[in-house]
């Protein structure tokens, strides 16, 4: 399971690259487009929608239900090595007719690259992308703020739940455009349910207690543990 | 006898319930060894909690106060500084802090969130830290200045001293609502949230 760790260095994949410098004079829109972008288009034709550079950056948009195929292109192929998920986040615009996107911000150590996949998710359809944990475990908790602030759902995520707001937060989606500033309920009512949370309430007894040993339990027991009641919410 | 008082000390003793000379001597000595020796519960969780370090270092000096040790512990705390904005994820572990502090206890709000939550007029912050627990000073600023936290700390100081064993009501335990948690009225809590000022302004609904 565990690979023997290999330090990466950067740009290493480009060892006749000139030596990294700030940006200068950059164009708002045009300038040379990140490789990875044409050759996306070349093996992903199906799925590839456009591509542009702003301010130096590369964005590609692409459909939703082809992104995990994509990602997981992008980190193994030797001519691309992605191997860093700086962000996955979602933007929903002041115009209502336009879609929701979903980002995925992707930089490429040995190649000094960065690149911006988008996918726009069609009006009126569920919001669901599939999870790139399979490819990068550090997706695991900006997935989770990601469905927490807009509620998109992450196929396959190993714990898809709220991360910064409580658990038994009952309000919706606070990113989302439809969102009050100041939240649904009445200050009375969020203070109420606030203090309802148990803040222990997350673990049984019985998980904190085996924790340490969770790998070595009988697999019945720890399907139980993994998906069972919890003590409080 | 040669216990008399002196003429500036003697309105202290003046007190208007008639109490027994023993006992009023028995309240100044207690509460002056107690506003003497606070130990503060630093509840930090914002830039406020920059100025209340800046207020404990050398400079503006809580030893001076009888500070010295800051109590990461509640249970030896004698005031609560609550030193930046409180998330609603945080309410109840302010309330559970407070109750696991032993009588007698304060509490400073400090700053304009912990106080009313500030320019935080949205879904995730407390409007003032008064609709969890009770609160003795309130200090203004955001943040405050170390004199202004000092200040704060010297009318805390001041209301300790003006404290009386006769008064029973003054060591009141807290009884949040079993049902609801709340320890004051429901619409008591919307009338102090309401939004103020230019906060009135701004939302985001109803595109």
């Amino acid at each position: 399971m565990t690979a023997p760790f290999a330090p990466v260095l950067p740009g290493s994949a480009r060892p006749d690259a000139s030596p990294p410098s700030t940006p200068r004079n950059l164009p708002e829109k045009g300038g040379t487009a990140n490789p990875s972008a044409e050759a996306i288009a070349a093996k992903f034709a199906q799925a590839y929608i456009r591509s542009e550079v702003v301010w130096g950056d590369t964005t590609v948009y692409v459909r939703p239900n082809s992104v995990l195929e994509i990602v997981r292109w992008l980190h193994d192929d030797p001519s691309q090595r992605y191997d860093y998920l700086s962000d996955v986040t979602a933007v929903e615009y002041r115009d209502p007719e336009q879609e929701m996107e979903v980002v995925w911000h992707l930089r490429s150590l040995p190649y000094r690259r960065f690149l911006r996949l988008k996918a726009p998710l069609a009006k009126g359809s569920p919001l669901v992308v599939d999870s790139v944990w399979p490819v990068y475990k550090g997706a695991d908790w900006i997935e989770r703020e990601c469905y927490d602030m807009f509620g998109i759902t992450f196929r396959g995520h190993p714990d898809l739940r709220r991360i910064l707001m409580w658990e038994s937060y009952r309000e919706g989606f606070p990113l989302r455009k439809d969102f009050p500033l100041r939240g649904r309920f009445s200050r009375a009512e969020q203070l109420r349910q606030a203090l309802s949370i148990t803040t222990e309430g997350r673990y049984s007894m019985e998980e904190l207690s085996v924790a340490e040993a969770f790998e070595d339990l009988p697999e019945e027991m720890r399907r139980r543990l993994a998906g069972g009641e919890r003590t409080g919410e | 006898m040669g216990l008399s008082q002196t003429s500036s000390t003697s309105a202290l003793f003046d007190s208007p319930h008639q109490e027994s000379w023993v006992a009023t001597r028995l309240d100044f000595l207690v509460n002056w060894s107690r506003a003497k020796s606070l130990w503060p519960m630093p509840f930090g969780t914002a830039c406020c909690a920059i100025e209340f370090m800046a207020t404990a270092a050398t400079r503006f000096d809580l030893a001076r106060f009888g500070m010295e040790r800051m109590s990461f512990s509640p249970r030896q705390a004698d005031v609560l500084i609550c030193a930046g904005r409180v998330p609603f994820k945080l309410a109840p572990v302010l309330r559970r802090i407070w109750q696991q502090m032993p009588q007698p206890k304060w509490c400073i709000s400090m700053g304009a969130c912990a106080s009313s939550g500030g320019m935080f007029d949205n879904y995730a912050v407390v409007q003032g830290i008064d609709t969890i627990i009770p609160v003795d000073v309130y200090v203004p600023g955001c943040p405050p200045r170390p004199e202004g936290l000092l200040y704060g700390i010297m009318m805390l100081q001041e209301k300790v001293m003006r404290e009386k064993m006769s008064d029973a009501a003054i060591r009141n335990e807290m009884e949040p609502d079993p049902q609801s948690g709340l320890y004051i009225p429901a619409s008591k809590i919307d009338e102090l949230s309401e939004p103020f000022g230019n906060s009135v302004q701004q939302t985001r609904s109803g595109l």
